[in-house]
């Protein structure tokens, strides 16, 4: 048989055989895309979804991190989004101005007050917009310390830093013990999060007048910049991107530097990678704050959000209530180390003793979102770049703060000119 | 009735029909819809809901022609292809010589040895060359200690990050020309070396005077091909640096594609296609006019 004739046959059986499949089972199959291992995990938390709802399949596709949001996008364009995708929380807005969401507040109605309020309030507050809850948090994302306590102890600091006073003054002290080829901290220069956590910190809004323009030359977003700066100019932080220290757990094990600043993640990464002698002298901590306050972090994480044209948003729903229980978000963190949105979820035994992730406990009561714009993301490659410019000193804080300004002004012309014709951005 | 004119004329469009249809719908109506979208402002807001569509004529390309990020990238694109390609020419076309050689033995072997890169996947490639180009761990660095310099840092100084690029660009490419050359070197008759052999002519006049010479449309077809390719360099920054350090490595494309697939600011991300695109143009032009003045 010439061969289009046989891909023709082919493609006949095929849709003769998902059809003959649909009427005889009358299952619903609903379509999940979820990124990286938190797809590949999941998995093992859907078969008893599945007992609980004979009626209804889950078909998950897993979607690389690096990939996800041009691929969400795509399918967007392209008319063939799932009927429940997992997407970052600063994401939200994004899909919400695409009206590509289909906000939950109906179907949470049959909540009870209590249930929403065992999200951690500052990462459910990520997840409504306009008074609208858009998405349900899946598992939360926040920067925090990750210190060698032998270090800290022998430059003689049993406890870390709760201040930016003592902060720098514990870095200083930690390089002057260390020599010139080691540092104190390391701080990516290519990422965005620590300038604006200390921002935010310092009590800057980012953005003004309703979000529609840039608000960096302000002084407080000033005096954290410079803060920022100061860790590099004095040597206490190198001037590398994350790319270019190659194995961080290596250099972390071998001293290179006793303070990282980093998210939930790498608390199994360090327990793996580290070397055994290295397991005991290691640790978590809240961020320092300015002048006393407690030190906020950002209110990252993923959700789960349902899609505005899947024909089976009931069945999906169910499966985003399922994967909200405290219980299957225990689960969830015992098979990835993802750590929980809802608080009566972390007090699961292995969670609880888990000495490591009771920082990220304290640190989650103090979050703080981003603009939740659009534009956010792009703002705060923009916020990257220039900070990395700021760093290699090409450029001078007033400069580096004026071109940001400059920059972000044009970015959010769209939504002043929608916001000045009364349309919803 | 049909004049037999008319005939072959209707028979040979029924011919062509098929590949100009393809072509249309597959080529020129994108190309037509992309035109059309650079002048306009489409971005995520537009997508949901076209009513936030603007036409702002020619707009994108005045802010892009402002935007200090798209000279960067353009000077970046430049320093590629002015730097790599005639830095790739010349190593394909030494490959070549080489591998033409009568001296040389297992050509065979060589040949497929150097053009072994170019069908291997770039990010297999990219992941090996960042362990070479590591600057603490990497096999480069440690060539260069025994001479006596100190390491480099590679793919994180702004200053180094482009030459490793091209670097790389030019070991995974040169094998391509290399087999275009050595077709090229195959079709110069024997006759000629051995007249001027007999005339006592050097190697290098020989190489000036006979190969270059006959080698020309060779030439001028890889040397355009090559100057067109790596004006639209992307999978190696993407691969490797992601365009960094501080953008030293963001090519044009890359930053169409940043603008497009990442912001999904299409209109914006047409209009730089459509600057390149001229720019490519006016460069194959300007090569052409210089060849066709030359001979």
């Amino acid at each position: 048989m010439p061969l289009p004739f046989r891909l023709f046959f082919i493609i006949l059986l095929a849709l003769c055989l998902t059809n003959c499949d649909s009427t005889t089972d009358r299952a619903v199959t609903v379509e999940f895309w979820a990124m990286g291992q938190e797809g590949e995990q999941v998995r093992a938390l859907l078969s008893e979804f599945e007992r609980r709802h004979p009626g209804i399949r889950v078909r998950v596709q897993q979607i690389p991190w690096s990939a996800a949001h041009e691929k969400l996008l795509t399918a967007y364009a392209g008319d063939s989004m799932p009927d429940v995708f997992q997407l970052g929380n600063t994401w939200i807005p994004e899909f919400v101005a695409l009206r590509a969401i289909d906000p939950l507040d109906e179907h949470l109605q049959t909540w009870s007050e209590d249930a929403l309020a065992d999200f951690f309030p500052g990462i459910l507050a990520t997840n409504r917009l306009d008074g609208r809850t858009c998405a349900l948090p899946w598992y939360v994302d926040t920067r925090l310390f990750f210190y060698r306590t032998d270090l800290l102890a022998a430059a003689g600091f049993a406890e870390p830093p709760t201040t930016w006073d003592g902060w720098l003054h514990a870095m200083t002290t930690l390089k002057g013990a260390n020599g010139s080829a080691r540092y104190a901290i390391l701080l990516p220069i290519n990422e965005w999060q620590l300038p604006v956590i200390l921002a935010l910190q310092r009590g800057a809004s980012l953005l003004r007048d309703r979000d529609q323009y840039g608000n960096f030359q302000d002084s407080r977003f000033r005096a954290a910049f410079v803060f920022y700066l100061k860790l590099f100019e004095q040597g206490l932080a190198p001037p590398v991107s994350n790319a270019q220290m190659t194995n961080i757990y290596q250099e972390f094990a071998n001293g290179t530097f006793a303070v990282y600043v980093s998210g939930p993640w790498n608390i199994g990464e360090f327990g793996r990678r580290l070397p055994a002698a290295m397991q005991p002298h290691w640790s978590t901590a809240p961020l320092p704050g300015f002048d006393g306050e407690s030190g906020v972090s950002l209110a990252g994480g993923a959700s789960l959000a349902l899609s505005r044209t899947s024909p089976r948003r009931e069945a999906a729903w169910k499966l985003l209530e399922f994967l909200a229980e405290p219980e299957q978000q225990a689960r969830f963190y015992q098979l990835t180390g993802d750590l929980p949105t809802r608080q009566s979820a972390w007090n699961d035994p292995a969670l609880a003793s888990n000495p490591y992730a009771q920082a990220f406990r304290q640190q989650l009561l103090h979050v703080q979102a981003t603009p939740p714009i659009p534009e956010w993301e792009r703002i705060a490659s923009r916020i990257a770049y220039y900070a990395e410019l700021a760093v290699r000193q090409e450029l001078s804080v007033e400069e580096a703060l004026a071109a940001l300004d400059r920059d972000v002004d044009r970015i959010l012309e769209k939504r002043r000119w929608l916001l000045a014709r009364g349309l919803t951005p | 009735m049909i004049g037999p004119e008319r005939h072959a004329a209707l028979s040979a469009w029924a011919f062509l029909a098929p590949a100009l249809l393809l072509i249309t719908v597959f080529f020129f109506l994108p190309i037509l819809a992309a035109l059309l979208l650079s002048f306009t402002d489409f971005d995520i807001y537009a997508l949901g809901d076209l009513d936030r569509l603007r036409f702002i004529g020619l707009n994108n390309y005045v802010h892009l022609l402002q935007s200090p990020l798209f000279w960067t990238a353009l000077g970046n694109t430049l320093y590629f292809v002015v730097v790599g390609g005639p830095l790739s020419v010349a190593v394909s076309l030494g490959a070549a010589l080489l591998l033409n050689n009568r001296l040389t033995r297992f050509p065979g072997f060589f040949r497929a040895v150097f053009f072994l890169p170019v069908v291997t996947t770039l990010v297999a490639v990219a992941v090996v060359w960042r362990y070479l180009y590591h600057p603490r761990y990497g096999l480069l660095n440690y060539g260069l200690s025994l001479i006596g310099i100190a390491p480099i840092d590679w793919l994180g100084d702004p200053a180094w990050a482009m030459p490793a690029i091209i670097l790389m660009a030019v070991w995974k490419n040169f094998g391509f020309n290399m087999i275009i050359f050595i077709a090229g070197l195959q079709n110069i008759p024997a006759q000629l070396y051995e007249a001027a052999r007999i005339d006592g002519a050097s190697a290098w006049r020989q190489f000036r005077y006979i190969t270059l010479p006959l080698l020309g449309p060779t030439f001028l077809f890889v040397a355009l091909m090559t100057m067109i390719g790596y004006f639209q360099v992307f999978a190696e920054p993407y691969v490797m640096t992601q365009g960094g350090p501080a953008n030293r490595t963001l090519s044009v494309v890359l930053l169409m594609y940043e603008e497009g697939f990442r912001w999904w600011n299409m209109g914006y991300a047409s209009a730089a296609a459509f600057v390149l695109f001229a720019l490519i143009l006016a460069a194959t032009v300007v090569q052409l006019k210089l060849r066709r003045a030359r001979d």
